[in-house]
């Protein structure tokens, strides 16, 4: 009986960022003249998704204590990367949608080097092989343009049995096949071992060093998955430097209103990705609610500060006012 | 203990001991890249380049001391892009209301940046948020503001005459204006930093600042100014681009961020705070200003800069930004 | 000895910079036995565990198991040779379950990836052989005290099947009622075969224990010899090398009844840690505070001090009462409090930073005129506090990490009496501390009391507090169980006091001592 319990109080970030969610979209499709229709939520999942991706890749690497300031532009680059290459025959778009991947596993590869074997602060480290990966980017795509398989991006932007929308679908498979195995592996423990306690992890013979690296490296995985499915949406490559930008920043956002702490050890990715949800759908909600939408911005920045100053709450009721410092 | 070495040898040994090695790096590098860029044209030793690259070095520079300030107490502020905005705007705002307005118009300016730091720091030094985020939120806040104050176009408003003098104006022949500026800025925040119990009790709290608290100190209002000053400093220096440019921009401290950062960590000061000299971050920003100068002289192709600005940042931080080994 | 050394060290050295932390140190231990390792702080027992438990590579010498000469590259390596060692700080991941600890770098797996139930039911039975079945596998450590996670630790080693078991302390934050439970599992161990390496600075703990013991000093093995063969006295002279005699200063005669209490306290209380707690302190008494771990000691010096929320009850200040909201407000001219607190390394200095910086910390508002360092003020205090503590420091621009921990708890100590504090609370000052600075410490307090402050004093060791302090409280559960003074004041009856239990009746013999 007593073992749920325990279950409950160590998810307890998750489940709340996911009935937060949850909450905002019924209040949205109840609001919106289509009501709750599938037309509805496929549109809103295909806006979700592509910031639940580079979320998750967030959440990897915040996990182990570390911070990956480039995942916006990873996800950028490989837009513009997929925008050269995912298209033609089957087997043409099949080996491009692979490289792709495999561009965004080699970016967070580089990031993971030299963070963690170069022994360089991530904070600094990332925004400088950001600006790398965008240099890139723009290499690829000195103007917006390209194209993509239509036939590919129809199916994964569409809705399968014309209900569920098919990127809710792959966002699914993902998480099943990367997030699951990675937490349930070894290296996913000592990943978190590492964001708790690096000391006490490498005391207890983790491989912490290789945690992170993979880590990393996922992230950049994860941030190519959401840089292909933007692809599928504008059928464009675009090296937007404030898109990237945005996206880097607004994964954090997901990551904190996900319950994912920042300073690593606890959390998990399934909450940024309904962090990320919840943070789209602010927009959505203000669209739906007559907002001029000049206010969104001011929305967004606004529901995120009382969101961080909320969950700080706690702090304040501390009774032992050392426990303020770390 | 006595101290038995000879006076002399002690002073050398002391002075050598306490040259950071990350701003004598800086510096060379300086020195290097002017001179592997005299190759391709001596005009980049002329004094009226390297007096131009001062003057833009200056805006990076004003605004690099509030983060550098933030960056020693171990914190961060991301909210730099938009209190240089709200800085810029908000005082062309004002200086657009008649001669009142034209006074106030850089006071007004800091003060609005100084509000957005106030916030910043009531949200990291009292509800114990993490600096990250809450610098995050606040930008946020601020663009949304911006936003609905502009109605979504650019501003329109002019820069007052003060504004324009301060950052284009000439005082003494030959100096810039902007310079002159930052000198001041720089020598009141290297005299709070060595001299000042505002700036020891800054790196105290950097280092620890559990056992600052349990010094008797009060580190919750000690962070707060901290922040409240890096906002006004960023504030200050939007003020200053909005003169320079007789009026403000949407995004004009968009591109400032990165750099500040960059140029505060190049210079030898730890991102986890508590160490980090003055000198370094003037090392860093001179150096980041001239890199991407030359970048654009050279007509090297936007994709080309940044990448060349992104590897050469790694490669210096592969040379003494590196953390300890874990085994030692 | 009659069967060849499981495991033996010869010729090992280890430098940290300038400092020689082990000399060409040599150790032998035995299957089946257990070890003790004394010596005082900085005498290298630390380094020694951590260069056996592949935590550190030493610089020179070498290291033979079983016969076979080895070299650990990293703790992995060491565990998976047999050597398990259970650390002082603990090396337990706090986001992590008990269970998820237990088993963490080899847990149980299926298809590649961790099988939750299995682990399960492995920590259940390492925290069984533990003696530790109460702890839940779900739980989260970091939701766990200090002596429960002590136990998970222990079963954590247990756990990974050791051939050799290092213990660094391990009983310094459990209860009385785990320590023989411990004890017990240790013994049997030692029936097993198990060799044990038992470093610790509790002589009854040794006694009860060890088989034979060695004694480290300087980073060198002085001296090994059978449990039992020599005095405690003998001991500790060879640890510190020198006569050892008259620890404490004499104390003054009771003073008169007229002078008002510089600290009086009424009914205080904080949630459910404290309860009810009155007592007063003349200036010029030295008063402990005695009982167990963990019953509200600390609290309550932290309550004094500024540092807790929604305390009840009352505070008063020579005979004023005090609202004491924050430590700056204690540390003001008004109520003059000093708190020297638990840990110098993360509460009480900033490693970083100078020696004269970490001083002047507590007394900025002191050397500064409208918030302007006053260089000349700075230096004169500062050399003041070095000449008056004694501290050994070449260049007071060094960080004070590069002290000594003796000397590092001298300027904490010396950071407060810059203030020239009426008040001076002390949290285990010298826990961790060299003999020879202990004394000096001892000698200091009394100084102060006889120039007229009021202490409070802290102590995890009996023979402290009886050596040092006039009257001595002792605590069980957030209250003031009894009040020792004088004749009365010893150590079976601090003892007694401590278990709450009455004078001479059964009372548990506790493993606690200089």
């Amino acid at each position: 009986m007593k073992d749920w319990r325990y279950w409950v109080a160590r998810q307890r970030g998750t489940l709340l960022a996911a009935g937060i969610f949850v909450a905002m979209f019924i209040l949205y499709a109840s609001r919106h003249p289509a009501g709750f229709s599938a037309n509805v939520v496929q549109t809103a999942a295909n806006k979700g998704v592509l910031l639940a991706f580079v979320a998750m890749a967030q959440a990897l690497v915040v996990i182990t204590s570390g911070i990956d300031l480039s995942v916006g532009m990873i996800f950028i680059l490989t837009n513009c990367l997929a925008s050269w290459i995912a298209f033609g025959s089957v087997m043409q778009t099949a080996l491009g949608v692979a490289a792709v991947l495999l561009a965004g596993l080699a970016c967070g590869t580089i990031n993971g080097l030299i963070v963690i074997y170069g022994r360089l602060q991530p904070i600094v480290a990332t925004i400088a092989s950001g600006a790398v990966f965008f240099g890139i980017a723009l290499a690829l795509r000195p103007q917006p343009g390209g194209q993509v398989n239509p036939d590919l991006a129809d199916a994964l932007t569409g809705r399968v049995f014309g209900v569920v929308p098919a990127s809710i679908l792959v966002l699914l498979a993902v998480v099943l096949a990367v997030w699951v195995p990675f937490s349930r592996s070894l290296t996913g423990r000592a990943a978190y071992a590492a964001g708790s306690s690096e000391i006490a992890a490498y005391m207890s013979g983790l491989p912490i060093q290789r945690a992170k690296f993979v880590a990393y490296m996922l992230a950049g995985l994860l941030s190519a998955i959401g840089g292909l499915f933007l692809t599928f949406f504008t059928y464009t490559g675009e090296a937007a430097f404030a898109s990237g930008n945005t996206y880097t920043l607004y994964s954090i956002a997901a990551v904190v209103l996900g319950g994912v702490s920042l300073y690593g050890g606890s959390g998990s990715a399934i909450g940024a990705i309904f962090g990320a949800l919840a943070f789209r759908t602010i927009g959505d909600l203000l669209f739906v609610f007559d907002f001029d939408p000049l206010w969104q911005p001011l929305f967004q920045g606004m529901v995120l500060l009382l969101a961080v100053s909320l969950s700080s709450i706690g702090l304040l009721q501390v009774r032992n006012r050392l426990e303020w410092f770390g | 203990m006595t101290d038995t070495t000879p006076v002399s040898s002690r002073g050398l040994g002391r002075l050598l001991a306490a040259v950071d090695p990350a701003v004598a790096t800086s510096f060379v590098c300086i020195l290097g890249l002017l001179l592997v860029s005299s190759f391709y044209s001596a005009n980049f030793l002329s004094p009226e380049y390297l007096l131009q690259q001062l003057k833009v070095a200056s805006f990076l520079g004003i605004i690099a001391t509030g983060m550098m300030l933030v960056i020693l107490l171990g914190q961060i502020d991301l909210s730099v892009p938009w209190s240089v905005a709200v800085g810029g705007m908000m005082s062309c705002a004002l200086a657009a209301h008649g001669t009142a307005g034209q006074v106030f118009a850089i006071p007004f300016g800091v003060l609005c940046g100084a509000l957005i730091g106030a916030v910043n720091g009531v949200g990291v030094a009292y509800l114990r948020i993490p600096s990250m985020i809450v610098t995050l939120a606040t930008n946020a806040v601020a663009q949304g503001l911006m936003v609905v104050y502009t109605g979504g176009f650019s501003p329109q408003d002019s820069a007052s005459a003060a504004m324009r003098y301060l950052a284009t104006g000439f005082l003494i022949r030959g100096l810039p204006n902007a310079v002159v500026v930052w000198a001041l800025i720089g020598a009141a925040a290297v005299f709070a930093l060595t001299r000042t119990v505002l700036g020891r009790v800054v790196y105290g709290i950097g280092n620890r600042e559990r056992a600052a608290y349990l010094s008797g100190i009060d580190t919750r209002r000690t962070v707060m100014i901290a922040f409240a000053i890096s906002g006004a400093l960023g504030a200050f220096g939007g003020v200053l681009l909005a003169g320079y440019a007789s009026k403000a921009a949407q995004s004009m401290g968009d591109a400032y961020l990165l750099p500040a950062i960059a140029a505060v960590v190049l210079g030898g000061t730890s991102i986890l705070g508590g160490k980090g000299s003055y000198l370094g971050t003037v090392a860093g920003v001179i150096l980041i200003t001239l890199l991407q100068s030359i970048l654009s002289v050279l007509q090297i192709p936007e994709f080309g800069r940044q990448i060349i600005y992104g590897a050469v940042i790694i490669a210096m931080l592969l040379l003494y930004g590196r953390g300890a080994k874990q085994r030692q | 000895m009659d069967a060849p050394p499981l495991f033996r060290m010869d010729g090992v050295g280890k430098r940290y910079g300038g400092v020689r932390a082990l000399e060409n140190a040599t150790l032998e231990v035995q299957a089946g036995r257990i070890h003790a390792i004394l010596g005082e702080n900085g005498a290298g027992k630390s380094t020694l565990i951590k260069i056996m438990a592949g935590v550190v590579a030493p610089d020179s010498g070498r290291m033979t198991l079983a016969g076979r000469e080895v070299a650990f590259a990293s703790p992995a390596a060491a565990i998976k040779a047999g050597i398990v060692c259970i650390f002082q700080e603990l090396s337990l991941v706090p986001d992590l379950t008990v269970a998820e600890n237990i088993v963490v770098d080899d847990p149980p797996r299926r298809f590649g990836l961790i099988d939750g139930a299995k682990q399960r039911r492995l920590a259940e039975a390492a925290l069984a052989r533990a003696g530790a079945a109460d702890i839940h596998p779900l739980a989260l450590v970091k939701d766990l005290p200090l002596s429960r996670r002590q136990m998970v630790e222990i079963a954590k080693a247990l756990g990974r099947n050791p051939k050799i078991l290092i213990l660094d302390e391990a009983t310094s934050a459990l209860t009385a009622a785990d320590v023989t439970k411990v004890f017990g599992v240790l013994k049997a161990l030692r029936a097993d075969g198990l060799a044990l390496l038992y470093i610790s600075h509790r002589m009854h703990e040794i006694a009860e224990l060890a088989d034979e013991c060695t004694v480290f000093r300087n980073g060198q093995n002085v001296t090994t010899y059978k449990s039992g063969t020599k005095t405690d006295n003998e001991v500790v002279e060879l640890m510190i090398g020198r006569e050892y005699s008259h620890v404490f200063p004499p104390k003054p005669a009771a003073t008169s009844s007229d002078v008002p209490a510089a600290l009086e306290v009424r009914k205080l209380g904080w949630t459910d840690r404290l309860n009810d707690i009155s007592f007063s302190v003349k200036p010029g008494e030295v008063v402990g505070l005695g009982g167990l771990d963990g019953q509200g000691q600390r609290e309550l010096l932290l309550a004094l001090f500024g540092v807790l929320r929604g305390c009840r009850g009352e505070v008063r200040i020579d005979g004023k009462p005090a609202a004491i909201a924050s430590p700056s407000a204690a540390k003001s001219d008004r109520f003059g409090i000093a708190l020297i607190p638990e840990d110098r390394k993360t509460e009480g200095l900033m490693l970083a930073m100078s020696v004269r910086d970490n001083l002047c910390f507590a007394s900025l508002d002191r050397i500064s005129r409208r918030g302007v360092i006053d260089r000349e003020t700075e230096q004169r205090l500062v050399e003041e506090m070095i000449d008056l503590l004694g501290i050994k420091a070449a260049d007071t621009a060094m960080p004070v990490g590069t002290l000594s921990g003796g000397n590092q708890q001298k300027v904490v100590i010396a950071k407060w009496l810059m203030r020239r504090p009426r008040i001076i609370i002390l949290n285990d000052p010298t826990r961790g501390i060299d003999v020879g600075t202990k004394q000096e410490i001892y000698q200091l307090l009394r100084k102060l009391a006889d120039a007229g402050a009021a202490i409070v004093f802290y102590s995890t060791d009996y023979d402290e507090l009886i050596g040092c302090c006039d009257r001595v409280l002792v605590l069980y559960d957030g209250a003031i169980k009894r009040e020792l003074a004088g004749s009365g004041l010893t150590e079976h009856a601090l003892i007694a006091s401590a278990l709450d239990i009455g004078d001479g009746k059964g009372g548990q013999r506790l493993g606690v001592s200089p």
